[in-house]
């Protein structure tokens, strides 16, 4: 789960991590009102999106007077914003953030993932602030530097100077730095965490390290010990139909072919797209319906899928082991009736009570297009989704 | 021999009371030598009950004095499995396979750093379980789709495994064990691990190892085989068509950063020397084809 800039500032700040004062926004009035009450002459007008690479699409600006931040937020405030990582078709700003203005001295970047070869947390820091870590990462690797951190002992004094000083922060700083470092860690660890990133961190020119910005996601396994933050979920953010599916436990992920699959499993979801592409289709979606699939479930799956205008057919393979093909084949049969269906459907039906599973498909009279197995059931659906 | 399981293993189950934890002890009791080998059962509130037949003890320490189960299984709700994973590490059993989807990575941090210098090795967690087929299943694979034979079976996935499975029997290719090791990214037994265990058993004569995006474990694996693998191994890798930074289902099928891709994977197994294919429909005939 992802959260806003704001929020995770909100976060961080209990852990004795300094930002700049700001205030959220949600329309043009408000976002004055909040340059007039944090006070100063500089302000910054930030968007409020989850994706990354905001200030480069122009979703972050500066503001030297009220009258700019009035111009800025009206620019800003449900703007279509583009950046690489929200694809081309952007994402709709509903939220701003205004921040009191910070004199800069230097920029470094601090983030913390799980490693999973190390199985600890990461934290990796450079000199290189402001930047796409992926970048430095590639062109200058010897420019980040890495801490595991012993989960029982925590981020400890010492290794928490010590990245600091590699990275170039100022003996002056060091102290502050360090508990800051610490307070990023303890925050990850006690909001089970799975990302943090503060890029950039900075200096300012009092000698102050903050944090200007600050990105955290959330392991989604952990969210049940979580309510305060499952109640920081933006809605707006998510795609309906990943709502959707989440509420009929299914896992969907809408992509931008036009042949539906429904699978069991996670890894044969994604080998049944792979197969589609690798005979000349195209996946519309990936989509697991679990071990427990019902009727229910079945006919909702058909839904989200029907749900996208591209659709040309859909392909079912399952390969049934605790759950039986001829539930699994009811259930399809079902939800072909319940929806109506008009594209072609393809079922590939393996493993237990298989031929029980098939006669109910050929007993219901509906038009479907039986496949014998994963290549066959691949095939037939390309060719079906050319056709119609 | 087959692989850290046999007819003789001494299997407990923890979570035995649940529905999902009875439903696949009884599963597993129905297979091959079940019967013998599901022995005991935990649930710390419940001792001395009993599940058809199966003793109930109040902690995993007191199972394994009492019946010398070796092995366990663990089928305990999300919020509870790493203490249970923990708890099975204390009393040093053998193998803990650990069914269980949707713990935490930070409690599986702290579970894996307890467990380093210890005996036990895990299997999972979010996994199918492991089978050496005709003798013994710990899991809940359906398990008459195998049959005893010379291949080994390693996989990140559940239903991914049982079509590999049916692609070698439909060869009349049996199995000597098949291990799903679970789509966590912090996890027990790895790939390599398992690759090991296959290479120095006398009983597997080629190895299918079935891998998906994200982390970097089938290319650790595939750097080993280079340098020590002794019998043939072949691939495939989920994923191709997965879009980054989108988890796949499983916790760990996530390509972070431009990292834990497919192609990545399959480029580097081809540089290790291991033959791959693209088309998850040809798994079983890849196989054969090296034998």
């Amino acid at each position: 789960m992802k959260i806003h800039e704001y929020q995770a500032k909100e976060i961080l700040q209990k852990y004795g991590v300094v930002t700049p004062k700001g205030i959220a926004c949600f329309s043009v009035d408000e976002a004055v009102q909040a340059a007039q009450d944090l006070g100063g002459d500089v302000w910054a007008v930030k968007a409020q999106i989850y994706a990354g690479g905001r200030g480069k699409g122009g979703g972050v600006k500066v503001a030297k007077s009220l009258d700019e931040v009035r111009q800025r937020a009206g620019e800003i405030l449900n703007m279509r914003l583009i950046t690489h990582q929200t694809g081309p078709e952007g994402q709709v700003v509903h939220r701003l953030f205004i921040e009191q203005g910070v004199q800069i001295e230097k920029e470094f970047y601090v983030g913390m993932v799980v490693d999973r070869g190390r199985q600890r947390v990461c934290l990796m820091a450079s000199s290189e602030g402001g930047m796409e870590i992926e970048k430095v990462a590639a062109e200058t690797p010897e420019k980040i530097h890495k801490v595991f951190i012993d989960p029982i002992a925590g981020l400890s004094q010492q290794q928490a100077e010590e990245i600091a000083q590699k990275i170039g922060i100022p003996a002056q700083s060091l102290p502050q730095a360090v508990t800051l470092l610490r307070g990023l860690y303890q925050a990850f660890d006690e909001s089970d965490a799975s990302l943090l990133e503060i890029n950039p961190l900075a200096l300012t020119a009092e000698k102050q390290v903050i944090a200007l910005d600050a990105k955290m996601n959330f392991d989604d396994n952990a969210l049940f010990r979580h309510p305060e933050i499952v109640a920081l979920s933006d809605l707006d953010e998510e795609d309906p139909v990943e709502i959707e599916a989440s509420k009929h436990e299914l896992s969907y992920i809408p992509l931008d072919g036009n042949i539906g699959c429904l699978v069991n499993g996670a890894g044969l979801a994604m080998a049944t797209m792979d197969i589609i592409k690798l005979y000349g289709g195209n996946p519309a979606n990936f989509l697991d319906v679990g071990g427990g699939a019902t009727a229910e479930k079945v006919t909702e799956a058909f839904k989200l899928m029907l749900r996208n205008p591209k659709l040309q057919a859909i392909l079912v393979n399952i390969f049934g082991g605790i759950m039986k093909c001829d539930v699994i084949a009811q259930g399809v049969v079902v939800a072909a009736r319940d929806v109506q269906l008009t594209v072609p459907l393809i079922v590939r039906l393996e493993g237990t009570n298989v031929e029980l599973g098939k006669k109910i498909l050929v007993d219901s009279g509906l038009t479907i297009i039986s496949a014998d197995n994963m290549a066959d059931a691949a095939q037939k659906a390309v060719i079906a989704a050319k056709a119609s | 021999m087959s692989i850290l399981i046999n007819r003789n293993s001494r299997v407990m189950t923890q979570g035995i009371t649940g529905k999902t934890g009875q439903f696949h002890t009884r599963m597993c009791r129905e297979y091959a030598n079940g019967k013998a080998c599901f022995v005991a059962g935990v649930n710390p509130r419940k001792p001395g009950e009993s599940f058809e037949g199966i003793p109930v003890y109040a902690s995993v320490k007191e199972a394994k004095r009492e019946t010398g189960a070796n092995v366990s299984v663990i089928y305990v709700p999300p919020p509870f499995a790493a203490a249970a994973i923990d708890e099975a590490v204390e009393a040093e059993l053998d193998l803990v396979i650990c069914i269980t989807e949707g713990i935490p990575v930070r409690d599986m941090i702290r579970t894996r750093y307890k467990m380093q210098a210890r005996k036990t090795r895990l299997i999972g967690p979010n996994c199918p379980g492991i089978i050496t087929p005709d003798e013994i299943k710990i899991g809940i694979m359906p398990g008459y789709i195998h049959k005893k034979g010379r291949i080994g079976v390693v996989s990140r996935s559940g239903t991914l495994t049982y079509e590999a499975v049916a692609q070698l029997m439909a060869l009349g290719l049996g199995q000597s064990t098949c291990i799903g090791i679970g789509g966590d990214p912090v996890n027990g037994l790895k790939h390599l691990d398992v690759m090991q265990l296959f290479n120095d058993d006398d009983e597997t004569d080629a190895v299918l190892m079935v891998g998906e995006i994200g982390g970097t474990d089938e290319e650790d694996c595939a750097r080993w085989v280079k340098d020590n693998m002794q019998k043939p191994v072949v691939g495939f890798i989920a994923g191709v068509t997965a879009p980054p930074g989108k988890r796949m289902g499983h916790a760990g099928a996530i390509i972070s950063g431009g990292k834990g891709t497919a192609q990545e994977k399959l480029e580097t197994m081809e540089s290790c020397g291991i033959k791959v294919t693209h088309n998850p429909a040809e798994m079983g005939k890849l196989l054969k084809s090296v034998l």
